[in-house]
This record gives C-alpha cells, sequence and structure tokens, in this order.
C-alpha cells in the first residue's frame, strides 16, 4: 500500500515546471498571449524533454509511461497555463493508435508520434454532448460532417475523431476535403478549431479493440488530462492569493490577517487537496482498471470541475480589484479553467453520464 | 503507487471478516452511541480477546498488546463498517483518556484506570470547554487552589457528553491563575462522586440530552490525581485532540452513507416514480459521490504518510472540516429525498429507518461545531497550512510537507 508519487514521477514533474518556469513566467505567457513572441523557445525547450515519446512503448521509441505520468505533466502545463499542445498529441493520439490500432498502424504510426513527427488533434466534442447538431459520419471509408471545439488542430498533422456509431478515426489533415477554422474562447492560451470534413480520406483504427470501448477509453483520458490541467491552474491561482494576502496591506493590516480572507484561501486548499488524490487515483486506475475508467473520468472531471471554479472565483477575490485587472495574470487562469470546465463535457452532463453508467439512471 | 494492500494484509482482512461472519448473529446492533449495556461489555470482551478492540494496549493494562498496525487498523474498521457490526467501544475514555495515559501517565494511574476503561466498565466524560472558554479553550477559569494534599475545584463545565453515567472526568483546571493563559493548566482526574459536583442535562436540538453542565462547588480532589506535571495540563491535553480530531472524520461513515442515500433514493417514491428517477436528485447524489471519492483518495494518501512517518502538511489539517461537512451534506441529501417523510420524528408512524437521517442531520451540526469549529479549522489551516499571519505578526514560513 503506497499512494503516493514515486520519486521518478516527482522528478517528471518536476522537470516541466523547471522548463516552464524558465519559459512561461508571467511575462513570457503575455507576450506568447499577444504576439505569439517565446513560443518557439518554450517548444524547444519542451522539446528536449521529449514529452511526445512518453507514452509510446519502447519498442515504438518512447518511455512507455502510463496516464498517471501524462497527467502529472498536464498538471505542470496548467500550473503555468502553458500555451502548448500536448494531451491530444502526445497522450490521446497514441493511446488510440494503442488501444485500437491495428499491428500494422502501431508498427507505423508509434515510432512517428514519439518522434513528434506524427501530431494528432483530438475531435471528440461530439461524444460528450453535441451542440448544432455537429457529428461525423463514415461512408465507405470516407468522412463527413463537423466537428467542434477541435482540440490541438494549429500545427496538427492528423485529426482523431469517430464516427457516429463510435469507431475511431486518424484523418490526415492536410487534403482538400478538410476544412479548419479557428475557434476563438475565452483563453488565449489553447488553441480550438472547427472542421469541416467533406469526403475526407481517414484511416479507421480496426485492431482488435476497436468499437465503443476503445472511444469510452479515449474519453476518459482525455477527462482526466482536462482535470489535472485544471488542478494545476488551481494550485498557481491558491499560490497566487495566498502570496498576495501576505504583502498587500489595507487599513495597515497584511490582508492575510483578515478571517474573510484566510477562509477563502483555506477554503480552496481544503477543497484541492482531496480533489488532487481523486485525479491520482483516476490517472493510475485507468491502466490497471479499463473498464472502471469511463465512470472515474466522468466523476473526476465534475469534481474538479466544481473544485477549480470555486477556486478560481475566490482567488480572483483574495485579489480584490486588481484580480480582475490582467496586470495581476490572475485571469489567465482563470479563463483556462473556464474553458476546461466545458470542455469534453460540463460538471452536470458528466454526472449524467455517472448516474447512467452506475444504472440509476 | 500501490493500492492494494498485499497478500499479508489481505490474508488479515480474511481472517476479520471470517470472525465478522462466525460473530454475525453475537453482536447487539449497531449502537447510536455507546450505551453501556451488558451485551455491549460482553461484546467489548470478544473483541478484545481476538485483538479487534484495545488491540495495541499493553496486555499489562488488559488490552491485546499487538503491535500498532495502521493497516490492520483500517481493515479492522473497513470490515467492521461494511458488516454492519459495531466497534469497540469509541467513547472519550478509550480514545483520547487511554492513549493519554500511555504516553503521560504514571505506571500506577495505567493500572488503575486502562482496564476498567477498555472493557467500558470505568466510563469518562472530558472537562474542557466551559460557557467562557470554547473555541478559546486555553481561556478556561475553572480553578483549582491546593490546599494540603488535594486540589479544591470551583467553576463549571459545558459540552460534556457521557457525564450523566460517568464514573471519571479527566478535566482541565487553572491551577496557576498569575501564569500566562497556556502555562497556568492542570489536567486532573475527578471521580464524578465526588461531593460538591453536580451534572445537569443539556437537551440538544436533536430532543436528546447528548450533553451537560458540570458544576464545581469546592471539588476536593487528591494530587496524585494530575496526570503530567502542574501547568502543563495544555500540553497534556493536545495529545489527546490530535486523537480526537482524528476521529472526527473517518471516510467509512461518509461511504457507508451515500450507499444509504443510494438504496433511499431507490426506494423512497413521489407522485409514484422512484426518487431515484429525478434527474435533479441524481446530480446532487453524483456529485457527493465526486466528494466521498476525494475524501476516500486523500484518506489513502495521509494514510501513505502515517506508514512512513512523514508529515503531510496542509492535507493533514482539513479531514475534519470537510469530512463533518460531507457528511451533514449526505444526510441534507437523505431528508430531501424522503420530503415531509423526512421531517417525522422518534415514534411517528411512517418513520424511516427510525429517523436515524433525521437525527443525522442535526447532531452532525454538532460535530461541525464541537472539536474546533468549521471557522477555527479553517483559521488553523490558514495560518499553520498556509502561513498567513496571525493577528499582527508578520507571516510564519510554513512547514515543508513530505510528498
Amino acid at each position: 500500500m503506497e499512494f503516493a508519487l514515486s520519486e521518478t514521477q516527482y522528478m517528471l514533474q518536476e522537470s516541466v515546471k523547471g522548463a516552464l518556469s524558465r519559459r512561461a513566467s508571467l511575462e513570457a505567457l503575455r507576450a506568447m498571449t499577444d504576439t505569439g513572441e517565446g513560443r518557439d523557445a518554450l517548444e524547444a525547450s519542451l522539446k528536449e524533454l521529449a514529452l511526445s515519446a512518453l507514452i509510446p512503448p519502447e519498442e515504438a521509441g518512447g518511455a512507455g509511461l502510463g496516464l498517471l505520468e501524462a497527467a502529472l505533466v498536464q498538471q505542470s502545463l496548467g500550473s503555468h497555463a502553458a500555451p502548448f499542445s500536448f494531451a491530444a498529441r502526445s497522450v490521446l493520439t497514441p493511446l488510440a493508435v494503442m488501444e485500437a490500432g491495428t499491428q500494422a498502424q502501431k508498427a507505423e504510426w508509434l515510432p512517428k508520434i514519439a518522434e513528434g513527427e506524427m501530431r494528432g488533434a483530438l475531435a471528440l466534442s461530439e461524444k460528450s454532448g453535441a451542440r448544432e447538431d455537429a457529428k461525423i459520419t463514415e461512408k465507405n471509408g470516407r468522412l463527413n460532417g463537423r466537428a467542434l471545439f477541435v482540440m490541438e488542430a494549429e500545427d496538427a498533422t492528423h485529426i482523431l475523431t469517430a464516427s457516429q456509431d463510435g469507431r475511431l478515426f486518424l484523418a490526415p489533415k492536410n487534403q482538400k476535403t478538410v476544412k479548419i477554422a479557428g475557434l476563438k474562447t475565452i483563453d488565449g492560451t489553447r488553441s480550438f478549431a472547427e472542421c469541416l470534413f467533406e469526403n475526407a480520406e481517414a484511416e479507421p483504427l480496426s485492431g482488435e479493440n476497436a468499437r465503443g470501448r476503445s472511444l469510452a477509453l479515449i474519453l476518459s483520458a482525455a477527462r482526466i488530462l482536462e482535470s489535472a490541467d485544471m488542478l494545476g491552474a488551481s494550485e498557481t491561482l491558491l499560490h497566487m492569493a495566498v502570496d498576495y494576502a501576505k504583502v498587500r496591506k489595507q487599513f495597515g493590516k497584511l490582508i492575510g490577517s483578515f478571517q474573510a480572507v484566510k477562509h477563502l484561501c483555506a477554503e480552496m486548499v481544503a477543497e484541492l487537496e482531496p480533489a488532487r488524490a481523486l485525479l491520482w487515483f483516476a490517472a493510475h486506475d485507468f491502466g490497471e482498471n479499463p473498464d472502471a475508467a469511463p465512470l472515474n473520468g466522468c466523476i473526476v472531471k465534475a469534481h474538479m470541475a466544481d473544485v477549480a471554479r470555486m477556486v478560481s472565483r475566490k482567488a480572483t477575490e483574495v485579489h480584490g480589484g486588481m484580480g480582475f485587472a490582467q496586470e495581476s495574470g490572475v485571469h489567465f487562469f482563470f479563463k483556462r479553467i473556464g474553458v476546461s470546465i466545458q470542455c469534453l463535457g460540463g460538471p452536470a452532463y458528466l454526472r449524467g453520464e455517472a448516474a447512467r453508467m452506475q444504472g440509476w439512471a | 503507487m500501490d493500492l492494494s494492500y498485499g497478500k499479508d494484509y489481505e490474508a488479515f482482512r480474511a481472517e476479520t471478516r471470517a470472525f465478522l461472519k462466525n460473530h454475525a448473529d453475537k453482536h447487539p446492533s449497531q449502537n447510536r452511541y455507546d450505551g453501556f449495556t451488558k451485551s455491549s461489555r460482553a461484546w467489548q470482551k470478544t473483541l478484545i480477546a481476538h485483538g479487534y478492540a484495545a488491540r495495541t494496549i499493553p496486555k499489562d493494562y488488559g488490552g491485546f498488546g499487538a503491535e500498532p498496525d495502521i493497516l490492520k487498523s483500517r481493515i479492522i474498521a473497513e470490515e467492521f463498517v461494511k458488516a454492519g457490526a459495531p466497534m469497540g467501544f469509541q467513547n472519550q475514555g478509550i480514545s483520547m483518556l487511554v492513549p493519554t495515559l500511555l504516553e503521560l501517565g504514571t505506571e500506577e494511574q495505567k493500572k488503575r484506570y486502562i482496564p476498567p476503561t477498555i472493557k467500558g466498565e470505568m466510563v469518562w466524560c472530558q472537562g474542557y470547554s466551559e460557557p467562557n472558554a470554547g473555541s478559546d479553550l486555553a481561556g478556561l477559569q475553572t480553578r483549582g487552589v491546593e490546599d494540603g494534599d488535594d486540589f479544591v475545584i470551583n467553576g463549571q463545565k459545558i459540552w460534556t457528553s457521557t457525564a450523566q453515567i460517568a464514573d471519571m472526568m479527566f478535566c482541565l483546571v487553572r491551577t496557576e491563575p498569575d501564569a500566562p493563559k497556556h502555562a497556568g493548566i492542570s489536567y486532573i482526574l475527578i471521580p464524578m462522586t465526588t461531593p460538591g459536583l453536580d451534572v445537569r442535562p443539556l437537551t440538544t436540538m436533536t430532543g436528546r440530552p447528548e450533553f451537560n453542565e458540570v458544576f464545581f462547588t469546592d471539588v476536593r480532589v487528591p494530587k496524585k490525581n494530575l496526570v503530567g506535571r502542574r501547568g502543563e495540563g495544555w500540553f497534556v491535553a493536545n495529545a489527546t485532540l490530535k486523537h480526537e480530531r482524528g476521529m472526527l472524520g473517518n471516510p467509512n461513515i461518509s461511504e457507508n452513507r451515500l450507499a444509504g442515500v443510494v438504496r433511499l433514493m431507490e426506494e423512497e417514491t413521489e407522485d409514484g416514480a422512484r426518487v431515484m428517477e429525478n434527474p435533479v436528485f441524481r446530480d446532487r447524489l453524483a456529485a457527493l459521490q465526486g466528494r466521498v471519492m476525494a475524501m476516500r483518495y486523500h484518506g489513502m494518501r495521509l494514510l501513505t504518510h502515517s506508514i512512513k512517518g512523514t508529515d503531510p502538511g496542509v492535507a493533514g489539517m482539513i479531514v475534519k472540516l470537510q469530512g463533518c461537512e460531507l457528511n451533514h451534506q449526505l444526510a441534507a441529501l437523505a431528508i430531501d429525498v424522503m420530503g415531509e417523510m423526512g421531517v417525522l420524528y422518534e415514534d411517528s408512524p411512517h418513520i424511516r429507518a427510525d429517523g436515524s437521517w433525521q437525527w443525522s442531520f442535526m447532531y452532525d451540526l454538532g460535530l461541525i461545531i464541537g472539536g474546533g469549529t468549521a471557522q477555527i479549522q479553517k483559521n488553523i489551516i490558514a495560518e499553520r497550512g498556509l502561513g498567513l499571519p496571525r493577528g499582527d505578526k508578520e507571516p510564519v514560513p510554513v512547514r515543508a510537507a513530505a510528498r
């Protein structure tokens, strides 16, 4: 019995945080989101950590690590609101190939994914509550339809999506039959797009586990990663609030000496610590017990969304007016959380799914 | 990361299950609070003999004499809760006084008090809170004045649960009125039959006299009843308070309650439809399930720290606050599920589960307030856990938590 991060897991997280604190400080983040300046440096700095090789197995040139390690990386990215594509490209795409691909597909794609040559975007929003009738259908090996809120499409080579009947496909992005238009969200640190497929070529992931189970697992992994990002962003907000309360004075006193402020901070940490444990469990259990993963993914993301929304609000309030001003930097995390809460299923949708999966509904 | 208990511990779990199966019809039904009946004492005796109660109390003092093993204690708790069998007595004498005596008592005090206490033959109550010393416990004013070989005690205690049936009280008394507030307190053991000691019941909102007020008029107690040194009672009491705070946030209770709410939602109907069919209720249930799971794994994380002997930092300070609140919310949901049926009480017709949800809903509020109110817990978390300043003092650095 040991429910704690190992030395190696801890070091992994620290090394990502180290690279980010050099390249994704608040100042750097401002420049990256305003003009794009500094993004190349961040990419280069993280490339040294070979994050694209985290998930693919050793025979494909990867490290063969699990979702817990991936979640720790995502948590670090969230803690810096880093504009860096990782979840779809380096976790969900290789997981989908490993889970649902044929031997030939695995042999061909996993080394390329590990190298960073093949980069998948994620177009599964329609599997978590489709909006505006968006959907993807497959006929004669071709994809048609619209996908909204496609993650990490910028700079991707492929798009990972699923047909109406729950089969996973990888479609090359650079073909005339795939049209991509950027979506602008409240958050400038992550990219979203909509994709129109007009009789587009795509390769089905048609290995042994091809149907619904694979889709459910990928959705679960995606929700766990969103939760990790929210945890990281929430931790940063808590630290910013506590640090601010230790230096800001009003009425001749540090505001952190007022109980009203203390209690806001205590409420944040009291919710965050158990949420962290729930995330560790869901990410660890993903590899141990895949049958439970779909339910765990719903529970952890719905819970983390509630916690992160509470933290993002209270941390802003501790900062007073400055929390509302962009100068403080609070807004980066507030808005990144705001997007994550809705992405791949908001809390009400996910609790509905959790109820259904347990036979309550 | 490894969530399995391992082969040896699973063998211990199997042993525990077998014991519970063999004794399924030999124990009293779950006690709402410890009644010290003949059957509950007999059950306690069986539990001690098999190592399921007073497990780590040395044999010399009537215990089972096992080495402390956090995982085994946890397995016992898990299996007893699952089987619906009452655990060993968990009154304040056993959970707070006995560990204190083991740590700080004299040999004579240990021999005299521990054996009857763990058997349930000697019942204790805790004399800490006073009308003007609740959250600010160290401000207590009950005075003990030295007179020959005795202390003569005058004053008043409140919120003294089980005082009406207790044989003894462990009590905080101000013996050094001129010393700074925390340094003037002594920890004294007082027989409840001492002349001048008057117990009056205090009825709570549950309608039951769950607490008492205790009045002291020239109560004479021998000096040898002091635990630890004179003036060091605050230190002695803190050695026990940590036991109480650990006890108040047991995640097993929340898991059992969650399962209870699920059953209730399957059974109760409104306009002919099961409450479970109502999506609003399902949403509330699923939200609480997330919270219960978060506390469960948080508990596992703290358990790992206990096993390794490392400091969990702020993560260790939130269990009482979050656990009590969660239990209260589970009871609140159960009441809403029952609707009007959820406000019936005591011997009313149509009542569900003997009114236990209604009782819990009210009693839990007492637990949120007692043992350090939620607001005091938040101060502790903010000051000791996050390093926010106390009063006008500058912030202090926070001790770094182990991973």
